[in-house]
């Protein structure tokens, strides 16, 4: 129902050079794009700027909503049919209960012109503002920062750590990946081929090795060799198995053995597809390793990621990036206004 | 985390009962429930709101109306309207053609390419020679991945040079399956967005080359509202023919698959219970109703929940807990009637007299201490098991030996029953008017 424009991204190096597996997927050339989200409110006409396709599939995914919701809202709050934008959230998978509440707080406000505004003052107030300027810390100068990824099966994790290991080098940082993944199948070849094309250094043992033992030996190297950042993947696991939650934990506490005092940042790698079950899944995660951030993949499908504002609203746990697409250049900083104006979108 | 349903209707219908008719409002509260329920379960909005209009004009049928106890009735047709949406459309596994051709489709991270090792050891397993096509060269390691699954299954696994295009790394499948004798093509596709127009037509062009048996649709359980959207544009892309339903091993309640099924009419063909190559399982539409309400086998439930309790005795102890007549004796009797029910948790909650001792009760049948309670009740003069606070020293040390059970053991059952009589006290002080006492602590 709406697109989030890809940035116009220069890659580093070719990538169809550096992944021979992998041919061009997306069209080559993208648009230069004035803001980061582009949403129906603020959309100018297809330009020729914008290719064809992308223009017509903005058409026909967006159209009928917006004007629908227009429609609605026009009389101004008094009339409008709050139950229609209660359906909205709901379908954006704000979930039931919470957009109830969130409606009925927006019609208590006297202060809106219109009800969206309301709506979306109440929804923007369920999030975090994420500093854009953050960056992983490292607790002193002689150790790396230390990211591990989460989150269950299938979510985005590897790919979010090629897009990350990719941001951080372009920025000049130092980047080893670890290959905690020891459990999927060739997991550690795909981090692999991440690692080559964003150009970091890899640490790795045999598949269905002990993966607190990969990121031991990983924090090892990256004191050794003086790396910056240290980003580990970890397999996918459902936080309802607790064998393979305490193996996380495991992770977790090897890294503040080896690097005390050092509060490593855990990433949670939430699928925007994903409906209620996400509360529960970050709930967990956070219970057993702490979370300090989410990233919200697949932000590019047709998908809303609602479930974002109950896990925030219960966690307070901030959404750092989201992810909008397969390539290297495809993570964003997360925009709370424009996440909450893509909802209406 | 999740209120089963039939812990919300507890609550909203609860009241019900002892006051005859189901009114108009009731049913309206009952409904809201149910909504959220389902919302919950991630049942599509649209889908929830026909779900609930059918399930309305069936609970305010006549048959509600005398029942016993509401909320068990409405979930009972809940879970009828369920299991019907549930069991839509065919639900045979096709192995058509020769060679049989099954392609795998869906979003990225779906559970495609583990799927796909899953039917391939179920088609060994049916004595069949199956050999993956690892159709999809986009993401890293992709075909890596399907071929140490392969490995480990030995089946064999075809995978092209890179740059070759999907279309004609299937076709160069299909010639190696004839060559090898194969009886069985798997072809695991990239994972792919349905806006992603070429894409879609890349499947497209895949199963009209291909005709394949079954062209199945691989849906993550977790999946939220957008599951419908997704399996509407896969179905109009490609002949979808059932679902494989994965990670259901969690704790989603796997809405997305009832609405898929009831706005396509797909049927779910198999579920997806884990990460290894044997975590594969035939679908059947009345575990997943149960599941989407939060509960077990509903249905059996209710209906042993019925056998074994009287209604009139239900009726009694109403009575005796609004009038704080309870005595001892009458606790033991109704701790004696959970038991009789066995382990039926939730729904036990749902009989009215019985909400409040529920958990109580269960507790003690899984400790083991019921034994424990019969004894030291039985050990009572009449007198003493009406009114406990004649229990001094000298009668508990009686009892303690008369049941062969320790001083501490008497004084727990006469602390619980008091507390149990507290509570009693405090909700007909006024304070859940109408109610029957639900479980201690809850409003
Ligand atoms: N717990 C659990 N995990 C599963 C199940 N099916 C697949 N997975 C896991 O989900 C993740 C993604 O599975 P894949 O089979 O790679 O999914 P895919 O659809 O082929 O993914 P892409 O090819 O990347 O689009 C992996 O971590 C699998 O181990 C399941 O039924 N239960
Ligand atoms: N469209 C889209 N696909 C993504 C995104 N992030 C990851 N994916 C895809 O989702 C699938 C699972 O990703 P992967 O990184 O292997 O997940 P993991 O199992 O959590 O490590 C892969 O097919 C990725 O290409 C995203 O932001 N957008
Ligand atoms: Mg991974
Ligand atoms: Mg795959």
């Amino acid at each position: 129902m709406f697109h989030f424009r890809k940035p116009k991204q220069p890659e580093v190096g070719a990538e169809a050079e550096q992944a021979p597996e992998a041919p061009a997927r997306e069209p080559a050339a993208e648009p230069a794009a004035e803001s980061l989200f582009e949403v129906e409110a603020h959309a100018a006409p297809a330009t020729d700027e914008t290719p064809g396709d992308l223009a017509e599939g903005l058409q026909k995914s967006r159209g009928g909503f917006m004007s629908r919701l227009r429609g609605l809202l026009k009389s101004g709050p008094a009339e409008a049919d709050w139950d229609s934008v209660e359906e909205l959230l709901i379908g954006g998978d704000v979930g039931g209960a919470l957009a109830a509440e969130v409606v009925e707080r927006a019609r208590a406000r006297k202060d809106s012109p219109t009800a969206e505004a309301a709506v979306r003052e109440e929804l923007a107030a369920l999030l975090i503002p994420s500093d854009p300027r953050w960056r992983p810390a490292r607790a002193t100068p002689d150790q790396p920062a230390v990211l591990l990824m989460v989150g269950v099966n299938g979510t985005g994790k590897t790919t979010t750590i090629g897009k990350l290991a990719h941001l951080y080098r372009a920025e000049g940082s130092s980047v080893l990946l670890a290959a905690a993944d020891t459990f999927r199948a060739a997991a550690i070849d795909q981090l692999r081929i991440w690692s080559d094309r964003s150009g970091c250094q890899f640490v790795s043992h045999a598949p269905g090795a002990d993966p607190a033992a990969v990121i031991y030996d990983a924090i090892d190297a990256a004191v050794a060799r003086h790396v910056d950042i240290v980003i580990a993947d970890t397999a996918g696991r459902l936080h309802t198995k607790s064998n393979l939650m305490d193996e996380l934990a495991k992770m977790r506490r090897v890294i503040d053995r080896r690097l005390p005092g050092a509060a490593p940042e855990v990433l949670f790698v939430l699928d925007a597809t994903t409906g209620q079950n996400g509360l529960a899944q970050a709930r967990v995660f956070h219970e057993t390793v702490g979370l300090t951030g989410i990233v919200l993949a697949k932000l590019d499908s047709t998908a809303k990621g609602g479930i974002v504002f109950a896990i925030e609203d219960a966690l307070h746990v901030p959404v750092r990036f989201v992810g909008v697409g397969e390539k290297l250049g495809d993570l964003l900083p997360f925009d709370p206004a424009a996440f909450v104006s893509a909802l209406f979108a | 985390m999740f209120d089963a349903l039939s812990e919300r209707l507890r609550k909203t219908l609860g009241a019900l009962t002892g006051r005859g008719r189901v009114s108009e409002a009731d049913v309206d509260a009952a409904m809201r429930e149910v909504r959220l329920a389902l919302l919950e379960a991630d049942v599509n909005f649209k889908v929830v709101k026909d779900f609930v209009g059918r399930v309305r004009e069936r609970a305010t049928g006549a048959e509600i109306l005398d029942s016993l106890t509401a909320g068990q009735q409405v979930v009972k047709i809940v879970n009828e309207e369920l299991v019907a949406l549930l069991s839509a459309g065919d639900r045979t596994f096709h192995l058509t053609g020769s060679p049989a051709v099954i392609v795998l489709v869906g979003l990225q991270g779906s559970g495609k390419t583990t799927s796909a090792a899953k039917l391939a050891r179920f088609m060994v397993k049916q004595g069949r020679r199956p050999i993956m096509v690892a159709a999809d060269p986009y993401r890293p390691a992709a075909a890596d991945q399907l071929q140490t699954l392969g490995k480990s299954l030995d089946v064999p696994v075809f995978r092209a040079q890179t740059g070759t295009t999907v279309l004609a790394i299937a076709k160069a499948g299909m010639d190696a399956a004839r060559k090898q004798v194969r009886d069985t093509v798997i072809i695991d596709t990239a994972g792919r967005l349905t806006v992603d127009e070429g894409l879609m037509k890349e499947i497209a062009d895949l199963t009209a080359a291909l005709k394949p048996a079954e062209t199945l649709l691989v849906i993550d359980a977790m999946t939220g509202q957008e599951a419908v959207h997704v399996a509407e544009a896969f179905a109009a892309a490609v002949p979808v023919t059932g679902l494989v339903l994965t990670k259901i091993d969690g704790d989603a309640r796997g809405g997305a698959a009832l609405s898929i099924s009831a706005v396509t009419g797909l049927p779910v063909k198999f579920l997806g219970t884990g990460e290894k190559t044997d975590a594969l399982e035939p679908f059947y539409p009345d575990r997943l109703a149960g599941r989407i309400l939060g509960m077990g086998d509903v249905l059996t439930l209710i209906e042993r929940a019925q056998e074994t309790y009287d209604e009139k005795q239900a009726a009694r102890m109403t009575e005796k807990l609004r009038k704080n007549s309870f005595t001892l004796e009458d606790m033991l009797e109704q701790m004696e009637q959970v038991q009789k029910m066995g382990p039926m948790g939730q729904l036990i909650e749902m009989i009215p007299g019985l909400g409040g001792m529920a958990k109580q009760a269960q507790a003690a049948v899984d400790r083991g201490d019921l034994r424990r309670l019969q004894a030291i009740i039985r050990s009572m003069t009449p007198e003493e098991r009406r009114d406990p606070n004649v229990l001094n020293g000298s009668r508990r040390r009686r009892i303690a030996n008369g049941s062969g059970t320790r001083l501490q053991d008497v004084n727990q059952v006469v602390k619980q029953f008091s507390e149990l009589q507290k509570m009693m006290k405090q909700m007909s002080g006024g304070r859940f008017p109408r109610r029957i006492p639900g479980m201690p602590g809850q409003g």
